[in-house]
């Protein structure tokens, strides 16, 4: 199928423009959309670039951290401000792939990837659109990112968790780098030793990453160690469906996934 | 279909060419200019056999937008070569045996320049972490992790850094 190529100053522009035309789509570092072409994928006949230099900032103001949608997962690795993403970033492909995947398309990368937005659902994510909306939770997107036309996502602010409370593990059958399995991200904030607000998200574990719910509330207020983790442990999969697929059964899924919350939590305060 | 200009450098040479609106930067180098070094694999980015290094750094060539390449500095495995003998990283895979079917071998040379220009003396875990987006599925990747690091002692990375 033949493909046309429009470039835009602004992702404002290239927005509006994915706006008025459902056969376009919004192409941050390629290793997604490319993929489709190379399959010949036939739903989508335009590819919209934007050159916005903003899409490729890094900036903190205090606690909270503005990442641009084209920042690389490399640049990511570059960076100090957000060393606590370091873990997920390298968990995505190789050298070369992580030169390229970015973290808007990150957002969009179908099951079973996804693992850096992930480790976003634990640090408070939200989302500035091209031409529109700020503040969007990013769970609402990944809720909602299969609807058309999808939008345009121009960064991202994450808070920076507390000292040691951010943990991250990526399960795949392959090493050093497989197609995960299942992906765990936790942020677990501690008052005079208690946890206070815990974040915990699964990645493969459903259509798309997701916060759990039941594991969050069974850990508040708790210490981090095996008696207090237990209950959290008990409710690993509660009101999670994890799917089938070519890496593993839903069933196996259901089995290991309180296996590896658990060494997770225990991790480093063992 | 349009057809776009582009100019870019391979391996040092100027290059111009027309390429097609979603033509991928792989298809470009193979049919395009003639480079054949590097190796149309999955076209997915699994494989890593397309690995080329786009200003000194390691792309999938199979997921590169041709036409972003405007003004780049592309290498590949072809421009490794040197007064028409092979470069020192070469040697250092065939004294190895770090090569059977040899597939997969363009995309491993590349992946280690990349690694060696950066950090000439790289450690085990970080020459399998360079080569973990690149697949062999003849040697078991032993007698490559061999190869790079046999390559790095020659100093490969100091000459060509």
């Amino acid at each position: 199928m033949s493909i046309s190529v429009k470039t835009f100053d602004s992702a404002a522009e290239a927005a509006r423009a994915l706006i008025g035309d459902r056969t376009a789509r919004f192409m941050g570092g390629g290793t997604l959309i490319m993929r489709d072409i190379n399959e010949g994928e036939q739903s989508f006949s335009t590819i919209l670039l934007a050159k916005d230099q903003a899409l490729k900032q890094i900036h903190a103001r205090g606690e909270q951290i503005v990442i641009g949608a084209g920042v690389t997962m490399a640049e990511i690795l570059s960076s100090r401000e957000l060393d606590f993403l370091h873990p997920a970033a390298r968990s995505v492909g190789g050298p070369a792939i992580r030169n390229m995947a970015t973290v808007g398309g990150n957002l969009f990368a179908a099951h079973p990837y996804g693992d850096l937005a992930t480790a976003l659902l634990t640090v408070d994510a939200s989302l500035v659109l091209a031409g529109g909306e700020q503040g969007m939770p990013l769970a609402d997107l990944l809720r909602e990112r299969e609807r058309e036309p999808r939008p345009v996502v121009m960064s991202l602010t994450v808070t920076r968790p507390q000292q040691r409370a951010f943990r991250f593990k990526k399960v795949s059958r392959v090493k050093p780098k497989g197609v995960s399995l299942m992906t765990i991200a936790a942020n677990l904030p501690q008052q005079a030793g208690r946890i206070s607000g815990a974040r915990i998200a699964y990645g493969s574990m459903g259509a798309a990453p997701m916060r759990v719910p039941a594991v969050e509330q069974a850990l508040e207020g708790k210490t981090l160690d095996e008696t207090g983790i237990a209950q959290a442990v008990t409710v690993a999969t509660s009101g999670v469906e994890p799917p089938t697929d070519a890496i593993a059964s839903t069933w196996y899924r259901h089995e290991v996934a309180p296996v590896h919350l658990k060494r997770l939590l225990l991790e480093r305060a063992s | 279909m349009t057809k776009k200009p582009i100019q870019f450098k391979l391996n040092g040479a100027d290059k111009a060419v027309f390429v097609d609106e979603g033509q991928n930067l792989l298809d470009v180098l193979r049919r395009g200019v003639g480079d054949l070094s590097p190796k149309y694999g999955c076209a997915q980015g699994t494989c890593g056999a397309c690995t080329v290094l786009v200003d000194g750094e390691p792309y999938l060539s199979c997921l590169v937008l041709a036409q972003t390449m405007e003004g780049r500095q592309i290498s590949t495995t072809a421009g490794l070569v040197v007064d028409g003998g092979v470069d020192p990283l070469q040697e250092a895979f065939m004294e190895n045996f770090a090569a059977q079917c040899g597939f997969c071998t363009p995309g491993m040379l590349m992946a280690a320049k990349a690694l060696l220009d950066r950090n000439p003396k790289p450690s085990r875990e970080e020459v399998i972490e360079a080569i973990s987006g690149n697949i062999c599925r003849c040697t078991g990747y032993e007698p490559i992790i061999n190869a790079i690091l046999d390559a790095a002692g020659r100093g490969v990375g100091r000459r060509s850094a």
